[in-house]
C-alpha cells in the first residue's frame, strides 16, 4: 500500500543552532530516505506534475530511478532538460508547480519532489560523477550571452549541448546572478553554484567575467565582433523604494545591497573580507517576499537581536514560499502584518533610528485579486531600529535597452519579447527571464533560457526571423 | 579581448573546480576549452606615488581603454578579500590597451593598493561605466578641481580643450605637496590659477574664491567642478545665482556599480537617483549634498575597525605600518 507511506522529511539543523552559522538549513535525504519517499510516487501513465514544471524534467522517470536505486540514471533523466538541477531542488517552488499538480495532492501530501531532485543532484556532485555530455558536431554560430543568471546559464548549458560556441558576459567579478550575489549560502551553498558554472565552462562554454555588457561595448558593438546571436538575460537589477520620508538615512538599505554585500562580498566574514555591513541590534524588513525572507534571516545570523518583518497584507497574501516564512518564524523574525512604513526616523547625524508605521486592514480585492490593504486611521506607532531593509521587488536593468537602438521595452523598462521564441524587437536578439516577466523566480527564467535556445537554433539554422 | 586560454580551471577561483575535472569521462580533452578571461590579466604597468596620498597606477584593461569616454569610471578589486571600489579612468592608451587612475590612499584598500607593484596585477577590473561627460563646443569652460577631484577633472579638461572650448583651470589643495597634475592640467587649460589653503604654493585661497574672480570678469559658458562634497556645494552655490550650467561628479559610496544595489542613491531635483546608471555627472544646482555628505559617513566606524586589524596585521608582519 504505497500511500500508506507518509512524505519523508528533510533533517534540518535545529533553529537555535543554524541562525549562528550560515550553513545550509535541509540536511538531505539519506539514500534510503529518497528511495522511500521515491516509493510514494505512483508513477501516472499522465502525469500531471509535468505539465506544472517550467522545464518540463520527466518527473516520474527520474523518481522511478531513485526507487530503483539507481541515483546516476535519476539524474540523468532530469539533466535531460533541466541543467541546474541542484539549484532547483532548493529553490524552486514545488508548491505552487508540480507538487501542487501531483495526485496524490488531492488525498494528502504530494511526493517531495523537489527534496528528490536535491538528492539526485547532489549525489552525482557530492561522489564526483559528473557526465559531460559534450555535443557530438559543431555548429556554426557564435551566441553571445548577457549575464550569468539563471536564465544566461541555462540558454548557455542548451546551445552548448547543441553544438554552438558560446560566450557569457557577467558584469560581476563571480558568475551566477542572483544566485551568487542575492540567494544566501544558508539556502543556496555557493559551492553548489560554482560546480554548476564549472560543468558549463567543462561543455565549452566561454565565462566572460567583469563585462559590462552596454557600457564595455553594446549589443550592436557584440553583433559586429561576429555573434550571430545575443541573448539578454540580465534580470531584474534596480531596486525599488518605498519613496517614503528618510529613506537616504544611514542604516537603510535595499535588500539587494544588504545581501550582496553579505553574499557576493562576503561581508559576514568582515573584517577578513573587506566589505563592511551594518549590523544592527534592531533590524526592520519591509517585504513579504523570499527576498525579504533571506534578508531577515541573515540580518539574525549577522548578530541582530530582533529582527521586525514588515508586512502590509496578511500572511496569506505573503508571496514567500510557505517553508521560508516556516523557516523565519522558528528563527525568531517577528511578523509585524498588516503594517506599513511611513517614514525613516533618524538621529542628528543621520542614522536610522526608528521606523514609524500604520497599522492596515484588508478590504476589496484589487487587479492582482488579493484584497487591497487599507490604512487603519490614528494607528500610527514607531519601532526603534537601526537597520532597516527595504525588500518590495527590483525593477529592469536600464544598461541594456539604453544602449541598443530598436530594443522595445514597456513602460516599466521591461524588454518585450515573445513568449514563446524569446524573441525582441531587434532581429537576432533574445531576451528572457526577469528583465522581460519582472522579478519573478529562478525556474521560470530558467525555462524563457530554454525556449530561448530553441528558437536561437531554429534562428540560426535557418536565417529567418 | 583579453583571452587567457589555459587547460585548468582559473586557479585563481575559488573552490574545488578541479574535482569533476579529473573524473571527466570519455571526452576529447582538446574540446575542453576553459576560457578564462578578464581574469587575473589586469597587470601592473606602473604605480607610485606622486603626493604623500595620491597615487597613480597604469594597469592593463584593454576592454575598458576600448570603450572608455571622459568622465566614466571603473570598478575595481585588488584581491579576494578586496571591496569593489569606484575609481575614475583618469586616461587611456589605446594601444597599450592600459588605463590610468589615480587614487587617495585612505581607507585599507587604497592603502593596499599603494603597496602593489608594477608586474603585480589587479583582481578584477570591470567598466567603462556611468554616463560619459557631454563634451562639445560650450565656449568658456572652468574645471575646478578639489584635492583627488583634480584627477578625475584632468580628462574632461582635457577632452574640453581638444573640443575646441576654452578651458580655464582652477586646481586647489590643502596645501603644496598635495597638489596633483598641476603640469598636465597646465597643458591644457588655457590659464590655470593654482590654489593653496595655506598659501605654499600658488594663491592662498580657495578654489571658489578664484572662480568668483573669473566669472566677474568674462562670460563663462559651463563650469565642472570635481572634489570634496563641500568644495562641489560652495562652486554650485556660488554659479546658481547667474545660472552657469554647473555639472559635479559624485563619489557616492558603491558596491556593483552596475545600477543593482542603490546604495549610490542620491536626490537629485527631488528625485532618487543612482549615482552608478544616473551619474556620476549631475546638475550642482539640483544635488542635495548635505545629504550626500551624510551618507558618505556610513561606514565610518566599519572603516577605522578594517584600517586597525589592517595595520595590527601588518605590524605583526615586520611592514611599516
Amino acid at each position: 500500500m504505497k500511500d500508506k507511506v507518509p512524505r519523508q522529511s528533510m533533517p534540518e539543523q535545529p533553529p537555535a543552532e543554524r541562525v549562528r552559522n550560515y550553513k545550509e538549513v535541509p540536511l538531505g535525504y539519506s539514500d534510503e530516505t529518497a528511495r522511500l519517499e521515491a516509493s510514494r510516487c505512483l508513477q501516472c501513465k499522465r502525469p500531471t506534475c509535468v505539465d506544472g514544471c517550467p522545464v518540463r524534467v520527466d518527473i516520474p522517470g527520474f523518481i522511478k530511478a531513485i526507487r530503483d536505486g539507481d541515483f546516476l540514471s535519476s539524474i540523468r533523466v532530469i539533466k535531460m532538460t533541466n541543467s541546474l538541477p541542484a539549484v532547483c531542488g532548493r529553490v524552486c517552488p514545488q508548491e505552487e508547480q508540480c507538487e501542487k499538480l501531483c495526485v496524490l495532492t488531492k488525498k494528502g501530501e504530494s511526493v517531495a519532489i523537489g527534496k528528490l531532485e536535491r538528492f539526485a543532484a547532489d549525489y552525482e556532485r557530492e561522489r564526483e560523477q559528473l557526465e559531460i555530455r559534450a555535443a557530438t558536431e559543431r555548429k556554426d554560430g557564435r551566441v553571445a550571452i548577457v549575464g550569468s543568471g539563471p536564465a544566461g546559464l541555462t540558454a548557455a548549458g542548451e546551445l552548448a549541448k547543441m553544438g554552438y560556441r558560446v560566450t557569457v558576459f557577467e558584469a560581476f567579478h563571480s558568475a551566477g546572478g542572483v544566485l551568487v550575489y542575492g540567494i544566501p549560502e544558508f539556502r543556496l551553498p555557493k559551492a553548489i553554484v560554482q560546480y554548476e558554472i564549472d560543468a558549463l565552462a567543462k561543455l565549452g562554454v566561454e565565462i566572460v567575467l567583469n563585462r559590462v555588457v552596454g557600457s564595455a561595448g553594446t549589443v550592436n558593438d557584440l553583433m559586429s565582433e561576429g555573434f550571430n546571436a545575443v541573448f539578454v538575460g540580465t534580470g531584474a537589477g534596480l531596486p525599488l523604494f518605498l519613496e517614503i520620508p528618510g529613506e537616504n538615512l544611514q542604516g537603510v538599505y535595499s535588500a539587494n545591497e544588504y545581501l550582496t554585500r553579505a553574499n557576493l562580498m562576503k561581508a559576514y566574514k568582515f573584517p577578513e573580507y573587506d566589505t563592511p555591513i551594518a549590523r544592527g541590534d534592531s533590524i526592520a524588513v519591509v517585504g513579504g517576499g523570499n527576498v525579504a525572507m533571506d534578508s531577515a534571516r541573515m540580518a539574525l545570523r549577522l548578530g541582530s537581536k530582533k529582527v521586525h518583518l514588515i508586512y502590509r497584507r496578511s500572511r496569506a497574501e505573503m508571496p514567500a514560499r510557505v517553508e521560508e516564512v516556516h523557516h523565519a518564524e522558528e528563527e525568531g523574525v517577528l511578523f509585524q502584518l498588516l503594517t506599513n512604513p511611513v517614514r525613516f526616523i533618524g538621529d542628528e547625524k543621520g542614522r536610522l533610528k526608528a521606523v514609524e508605521c500604520v497599522r492596515m486592514e484588508l478590504g476589496e480585492p484589487d487587479d492582482s485579486g488579493r484584497r487591497r490593504p487599507v490604512v487603519m486611521k490614528g494607528s500610527e506607532f514607531t519601532i526603534d531600529v537601526d537597520v532597516a531593509i527595504v525588500a518590495i521587488g527590483n525593477g529592469p536593468n536600464p544598461l541594456i535597452p539604453r544602449t541598443t537602438p530598436g530594443l522595445s521595452v514597456n513602460k516599466w523598462g521591461n524588454i518585450v519579447a515573445d513568449d514563446e521564441s524569446m524573441k525582441t524587437s531587434r532581429k537576432g536578439v533574445f531576451a528572457g527571464g526577469d528583465i522581460v516577466t519582472g522579478a519573478a523566480t529562478v525556474i521560470l527564467a530558467m525555462g524563457a533560457g530554454r525556449k530561448a535556445a530553441m528558437a536561437i537554433d531554429t534562428y540560426l539554422q535557418t536565417g529567418e526571423w | 579581448m583579453c583571452i587567457l586560454t589555459i587547460p585548468l580551471p582559473c586557479p585563481l577561483d575559488e573552490g574545488d573546480s578541479d574535482k569533476g575535472f579529473v573524473k571527466l569521462k570519455a571526452i576529447a580533452l582538446q574540446c575542453v576549452r576553459i576560457l578564462i578571461m578578464g581574469c587575473a590579466v589586469h597587470y601592473i604597468r606602473l604605480n607610485e606615488k606622486i603626493s604623500p596620498n595620491v597615487g597613480k597606477m597604469i594597469v592593463d584593461a584593454p576592454d575598458v581603454a576600448r570603450y572608455r569616454r571622459p568622465g566614466q569610471f571603473i570598478m575595481l578589486r585588488i584581491d579576494e578579500y578586496g571591496e569593489r571600489i569606484p575609481l575614475t579612468i583618469a586616461d587611456v592608451d589605446m594601444a597599450q590597451g592600459t588605463i590610468t587612475l589615480y587614487y587617495q590612499i585612505v581607507g585599507k584598500t587604497t592603502e593596499n593598493m599603494a603597496r602593489l607593484e608594477a608586474g603585480g596585477h589587479l583582481k578584477d577590473v570591470a567598466g567603462p561605466l556611468g554616463h560619459p561627460t557631454e563634451i562639445k563646443k560650450f565656449g568658456t569652460a572652468v574645471c575646478v578641481g578639489g584635492g583627488i577631484g583634480v584627477a578625475p577633472i584632468f580628462p574632461i579638461a582635457a577632452a574640453l580643450h581638444r573640443e575646441g572650448n576654452k578651458v580655464i583651470g582652477v586646481i586647489g589643495a590643502r596645501t603644496k605637496d598635495l597638489l596633483i597634475l598641476e603640469t598636465e592640467m597646465a597643458e591644457v587649460s588655457e590659464r590655470l590659477i593654482v590654489c593653496t589653503d595655506d598659501g605654499s604654493h600658488g594663491r592662498k585661497a580657495f578654489v571658489t574664491e578664484a572662480l568668483g574672480e573669473i566669472m566677474a570678469a568674462e562670460k563663462v559658458d559651463i563650469v565642472v567642478a570635481i572634489g570634496p562634497v563641500p568644495m562641489m556645494r560652495a562652486v554650485s552655490e556660488l554659479t546658481r545665482p547667474s545660472g552657469i550650467k554647473t555639472l559635479v561628479s559624485l563619489n557616492s559610496v558603491m558596491v556593483d556599480g552596475t545600477g543593482m544595489c542603490g546604495g549610490c542613491r542620491v536626490t537629485v531635483n527631488g528625485e532618487k537617483r543612482f549615482t552608478c546608471v544616473d551619474g556620476p555627472e549631475f546638475d550642482g544646482h539640483q544635488v542635495n549634498f548635505e545629504e550626500l555628505m551624510m551618507r558618505l559617513n556610513t561606514y565610518k566606524d566599519e572603516e577605522a575597525v578594517s584600517m586597525r586589524e589592517h595595520k595590527c596585521r601588518l605590524a605583526e608582519v615586520g611592514h611599516e605600518g
